[in-house]
């Protein structure tokens, strides 16, 4: 036998990781100081990799022309566009598959047999049915975010509690409605978290696409100023892609908190 | 509104594919008074509660409705879940109003969601998510939600089971008076037998899987008469214990048997 002598040590601590937004901050810009500081001391070669003040003038100058602006907007209709037609017709389809056995096994055949394809592969062929113009782009991003979509969504529907439908039902309530207010709020957190991964999708492609065939937008500009090794305006490229990325992952956030604000 | 309906079950059996829930059950609620469904765990109480309400076609038998329904009654059949079952999105009034806003124009909505919330002691906490309440408080909306559509006639699946003692006995006294207040026909499932004789004017005792109606036991005391410490109350739940008590101990276990 043996003795047990002295206070009970505490052995229930950690595994409750926590959000700091200044640590988030403080890396960002930590990782920038010291890119800045390799390059001004020499470490970091700028002719490979431009020091951040380069960068920094380059898109100042970008915007100051309009540059910017002229490629950029065109670059943000487009994911607009495509992100949305993808997303409809995506949460269309996840619905149906979700709530009908008509529409499962077909509708999910369909979705396995097409989205592991890589989408930027049918850019080509995109350019054949739709046209080098808007068509083929568009379609490239569309397409992209729609199985996904389709997927998260019918994961979603597939989640809600049948004991709310039945509650919903046993009120009488219609079929529609308990479509729009049982089951579409209940699957719309899985639904948002789509959203985070269709839109890096969406930028994926969309600079894809417009590196493929396009005069103007974000990806064209990149490719363009590569041609020319022109490494200044490529990387300030670059950040105004990690920019829209962040924008949009955050305006995600907010629509979470909003749309969410019952689950806190 | 105390005319209500009449709800006959007629030779109902049924079935899950290969097992056999209930046989040969014929019961007659009576309109205004409180049946209670009292029986071991998995004798199918909720399956037939299902199938008294139109949720659940039954293999064998038919539940037939007859009587007057009020003129602004929105469901007639209308549930308690032991689940409380309510969408956490929707406020304590958004819930109310969800059975309620495609058939009533607004001002006749919030008009009869204050009137229930009000009923169920409920007013403070329109505003309030479900994930803010307490167990109680929860099902008080569930009852709030079911008494603002003016049914004809209640089910309740163990709406008090859920809940701690102390919440329950509470609840207890209040679902007596909105009963006998709402004079509708009521269907009452329970596993407790203090609930069973404190609410029914009818006790249908069922058998253990298969369920098959035992007995049924009439008791004529008005529900406004009854407390928790009457003695021939009491007597009248050990009397039932007595009954099924054998049963209970064979289901429960029997349930692990079955488990999957
Ligand atoms: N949907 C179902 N499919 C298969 N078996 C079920 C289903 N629902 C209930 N059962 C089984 O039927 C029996 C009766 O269930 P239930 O009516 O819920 O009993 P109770 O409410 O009296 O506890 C149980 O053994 C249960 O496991
Ligand atoms: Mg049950």
């Amino acid at each position: 036998m043996s003795r047990l002598d002295g206070p009970v040590a505490f052995r229930g601590g950690g595994f409750a990781p926590r959000d700091r937004a200044w640590a988030a901050v403080a890396t960002l810009v930590g990782v920038v100081v010291l890119w800045q500081a390799g390059a001004s001391a020499g470490v970091i070669p700028t002719l490979f990799l431009p020091a951040p003040i380069s960068i920094a003038r380059a898109l100042w100058s970008l915007t100051v022309s309009g540059e910017l602006w002229k490629n950029l907007s065109v670059s943000l209709m487009r994911l607009a566009v495509g992100w949305i037609v993808g997303t409809v017709f995506g949460i269309g389809l996840g619905l149906a598959v979700g709530l009908w056995s008509a529409m499962r096994s077909p509708g999910m055949a369909i979705v396995s047999a097409l989205f592991p394809i890589p989408k930027i592969a049918l850019v080509p062929l995109f350019i054949i049915w739709f046209g080098i113009g808007e068509g083929s782009k568009l379609a490239t991003l569309a397409f992209g975010v729609f199985f996904p979509t389709v997927i998260a969504t019918a994961g979603g529907v597939d989640n809600v509690p049948r004991g709310l439908i039945r509650m919903g039902q046993s009120f009488g309530l219609s079929h529609a409605a308990i479509i729009r207010k049982i089951v579409l709020p209940a699957a719309l957190p899985a639904i948002l978290s789509g959203f985070r991964v269709t839109v890096s999708i969406a930028i994926v492609l969309l600079v894809a696409a417009e590196m493929i065939g396009a005069e103007r937008g974000i990806g064209a500009f990149v490719l363009s100023a590569g041609n020319l090794y022109d490494t200044d305006n490529l990387l300030a490229g670059i950040v105004v892609l990690s920019v829209l990325g962040l924008v949009v992952s955050w305006t995600i956030g907010r629509l979470e908190r909003i749309f969410l604000k019952w689950r806190a | 509104m105390t005319e209500g309906l009449r709800l006959t079950v007629d030779g109902v059996g049924h079935h899950y594919g290969g097992l056999q829930v209930l046989r040969g059950i014929s019961l007659t609620a009576e309109p205004g008074q409180v049946m209670v469904l009292v029986g071991p765990s998995g004798c199918g109480k909720s399956t037939l509660l299902g199938i008294m309400g139109g949720m659940l076609a039954p293999s064998e038998g038919v539940v037939r409705c007859a009587g007057d329904v009020p003129a602004d009654c929105l469901n007639p059949l209308t549930y308690v879940f032991q689940d409380f079952s309510l969408l956490p999105w929707r406020t304590v009034a958004g819930n109310v109003a969800l059975v309620l806003e495609d058939r009533l124009n607004r001002t006749d909505c919030s008009a009869r969601v204050a009137e229930v919330l009000a009923l169920t002691g409920l007013t403070d906490f329109a505003g309030a998510w479900p994930r803010q309440l307490s167990g109680g408080m929860r099902q008080r909306v569930g009852i709030a939600r079911a008494l603002a559509v003016h049914p004809a006639c209640l089910l309740l699946d163990e709406p008090l089971s859920a809940l701690d003692a102390q919440t329950r006995d509470l609840l207890l006294d209040e679902f007596s008076t909105l009963i006998t207040q709402a004079g509708t026909t009521t269907i009452y499932v329970t596993h407790n037998l203090a609930e069973a004789v404190r609410l029914g004017h009818q006790i249908v005792v069922l058998s253990r899987r298969p369920g098959e109606v035992r007995d049924v036991l009439r008791v004529d005391r008005p529900l406004a008469e009854r407390s928790a410490a009457d003695p021939d109350l009491v007597a009248l739940e050990q009397r039932l214990w007595r009954m099924i008590r054998d049963d209970a101990a064979v289901a429960e276990r029997e349930r692990i048997d079955v488990a999957s």
